[in-house]
């Protein structure tokens, strides 16, 4: 079991608990109040501890080893899987993952950012950071979705595309700007969730829902706290005022209008309960799906476009209107 | 040589500068020096060597448009600071030195004029304006530019010289190349000719939004063209980069350009493809 600093509290009473009731039978009288007792106070700690995140803690769950990655949410999510690979040109990448798959007898496209749980996972993964053939094999996913008049589901988990020299080699760039003008093209519902690291046009490479949502813990923003601050000031050392300046919390984007909302996570993080997170992740795809799904491909292809044109916020002279982002209803 | 007055002789390729002052003007190529005016009526490039020296929206507009004559288009549309972001400086404060800097709004200008009689919708940005970065307001500018040519069925040209996407605006930023390549779909469904062309430097959420969306994307020579820069990538790799990287001429020869054409030639070739594409190109004109 890996944990954060600020969990280490949790865990440390979570441990003496499972001591103690290691030690107690059934009904002692001594121990089983202070047991009682212990339970409510790691209760306690964890909601204080958890309720009062700062958006640097919110990256580092984001990133936390044991939380649900896109594979493990697929394989509660769906029934009846098929992974498919590959991108017809080059390679199958493995840093993004997808195929076809069922949720509660809805046929879906469903693909995301994959990272690995181990160091061989991890490399074989490329930490989740995909090269070109990652998103070109996401866009031959969605065409083959649209062609079968399939929605979209894209899980986003990335520390950011890959910076290799074989990445700019095969256009890194072209790949991710291809698919941005692509999925605003398409005529199928497309539902985005941030379940981990959403950075920058990594993570938007695969992120242009009709919907998206974020998950509680997860992060999403053009850069990543310590990027930015070693460019802003010049040290790696200022990652957690980073954070804070850029607003890249579910919470921050949901109030920006950036996003249309939060999907909550088990107390303590979605690492603590796969299970419970995917139920949760589920929930909002369904809901997410009725009501998208009733939309006209027509429609939903009009309605993103819209979406996505209104991003920003400026000042427009003349009027001295002030221009935000409007969250779509 | 010790009379010639000099500044800013230290531009190298990687960093554009703005134009140094002075008549004289040091190539960073050659370290030879050349007269303002020759530079300038060369369309600031340096003829013995073929140095791209960099410039701005305002020296593209008049390179491109006839008689330098355009209307700008979305000029009232200006920055704010909607995450109140503060590194080291406040952006709000960074903003308004910047204006005050360069005399320019923001990072972009939209404009529509004539190119050898034919009407066009041409963006540029400007690097000058921190680091030529995308945050909402070129976002929106850009949008209105393809809108526009879109409307008008003008051509659109699109120039850019960019890091990327602007930190100080965080997730809106990003959005922006959301924005542009949505508003891309739109100019694409409409069959009205979209030119990319690339300066150096071009890289970052630019080159992986609008800059890569071109019907044809076109460079100038020894252009800085990638999505991440080589810093980053020297870092991940762990070992040097080779000879020529990023530049526009690795990605003509990758695949990812049409043309490189030297800042000489760009309204006489752009001109002439836009001709061509729209089957123009009759006799009158040759």
């Amino acid at each position: 079991m890996n944990y954060l600093d600020f969990e280490k509290p949790i865990v440390e009473l979570e441990n003496k608990i499972a001591e103690l009731s290691q030690l107690t039978l059934a009904d002692d009288d001594v121990l089983s109040p202070e047991l009682e007792h212990l339970r409510k106070r790691v209760d306690e700690l964890r909601t204080s501890i958890f309720s009062n995140l700062t958006r640097w803690q919110r990256v580092q769950l984001a990133r936390h080893p044991d939380r649900p990655y896109t594979l493990d949410y697929i394989y509660k999510i769906t029934e009846d899987f098929i992974e498919l690979h590959g991108d017809r040109y080059y390679s199958d990448d493995k840093a993004i993952v997808g195929g076809i798959g069922s949720i509660d007898g809805q046929s879906v496209m469903i693909m995301g950012h994959q990272k690995g749980r181990d160091t061989k996972a991890r490399q074989y993964r490329r930490f989740g950071m995909p090269n070109p053939d990652g998103y070109r094999k996401a866009l031959r996913l969605m065409k083959t979705a649209e062609k079968f008049n399939l929605p979209i589901i894209t899980l986003l988990d990335t520390p950011g595309a890959f910076p290799g020299l074989e990445a700019e080699e095969r256009g890194q760039a072209e790949a991710i700007a291809r698919n941005l003008r692509e999925m605003a093209d398409l005529k199928v519902p497309v539902v985005t969730i941030v379940i981990g690291e959403g950075a920058s046009g990594g993570a938007l490479g695969i992120g242009m829902g009709n919907e998206v949502y974020m998950m509680e813990n997860t992060w999403y923003s053009v850069i990543s706290p310590e990027s930015c601050s070693s460019i802003l000031w010049k040290t790696w050392d200022y990652k957690e005022q980073a954070a804070l300046a850029l607003k890249l919390t579910a919470q921050d984007l949901n109030e920006l209008g950036v996003i249309d909302g939060i999907i909550e996570e088990p107390l303590g993080g979605a690492h603590r309960d796969h299970d419970k997170a995917a139920e949760s992740v589920k929930a909002y795809i369904q809901k997410s799906l009725k009501k998208l799904l009733k939309l006209s491909p027509a429609k939903l292809r009009t309605e993103r476009i819209e979406k996505y044109s209104k991003m920003g916020s400026f000042i427009e002279e003349q009027e001295q209107v002030v221009s935000d982002t409007n969250k779509t209803a | 040589m010790s009379w010639f007055k000099r500044k800013g002789s230290n531009i190298r390729t990687e960093t554009p500068k703005e134009m140094p002052e002075g008549i004289w003007v040091k190539v960073p190529k050659t370290g030879e020096a050349v007269h303002r005016r020759e530079l300038e009526d060369n369309n600031w490039v340096d003829s013995a060597s073929g140095y791209h020296f960099p410039i701005g929206s305002k020296e593209y507009f008049s390179i491109l448009f006839d008689h330098n004559e355009y209307t700008e288009i979305a000029g009232n549309i200006k920055p704010s600071d909607p995450l109140e972001f503060e590194d080291r400086k406040k952006y709000s404060t960074r903003l308004e030195e910047t204006q005050k800097k360069t005399g320019l709004d923001e990072a972009a200008r939209v404009a529509t004029g004539k190119v050898k009689n034919q009407d066009m919708v041409i963006a540029c940005m400007d690097f000058r304006f921190i680091g030529g970065s995308m945050g909402s307001v070129v976002g929106e500018k850009l949008a209105r530019a393809i809108d526009y040519a879109r409307e008008h069925e003008y051509p659109l040209m699109i120039i850019s010289q960019s890091g990327g996407a602007r930190m100080m605006e965080s997730v809106l930023s990003l959005m922006q190349m959301a924005k542009t390549s949505s508003k891309l779909a739109l100019l694409n469904e409409a069959g009205v000719p979209y030119i990319s062309l690339m300066t150096n430097p071009t890289t970052g959420g630019v080159t992986a939004s609008y800059a890569m969306l071109g019907d044809f994307n076109i460079a100038e020579p020894e252009a800085l063209i990638g999505f991440a820069g080589p810093r980053v990538i020297r870092q991940t790799i762990g070992r040097d980069l080779p000879e020529g990287f990023q530049t526009s001429e690795y990605l003509l020869e990758h695949g990812f350009l049409d043309f490189i054409v030297p800042r000489t030639r760009l309204k006489s070739k752009v001109a002439k493809l836009v001709q061509l594409v729209l089957n123009k190109n009759n006799s009158k004109n040759r």
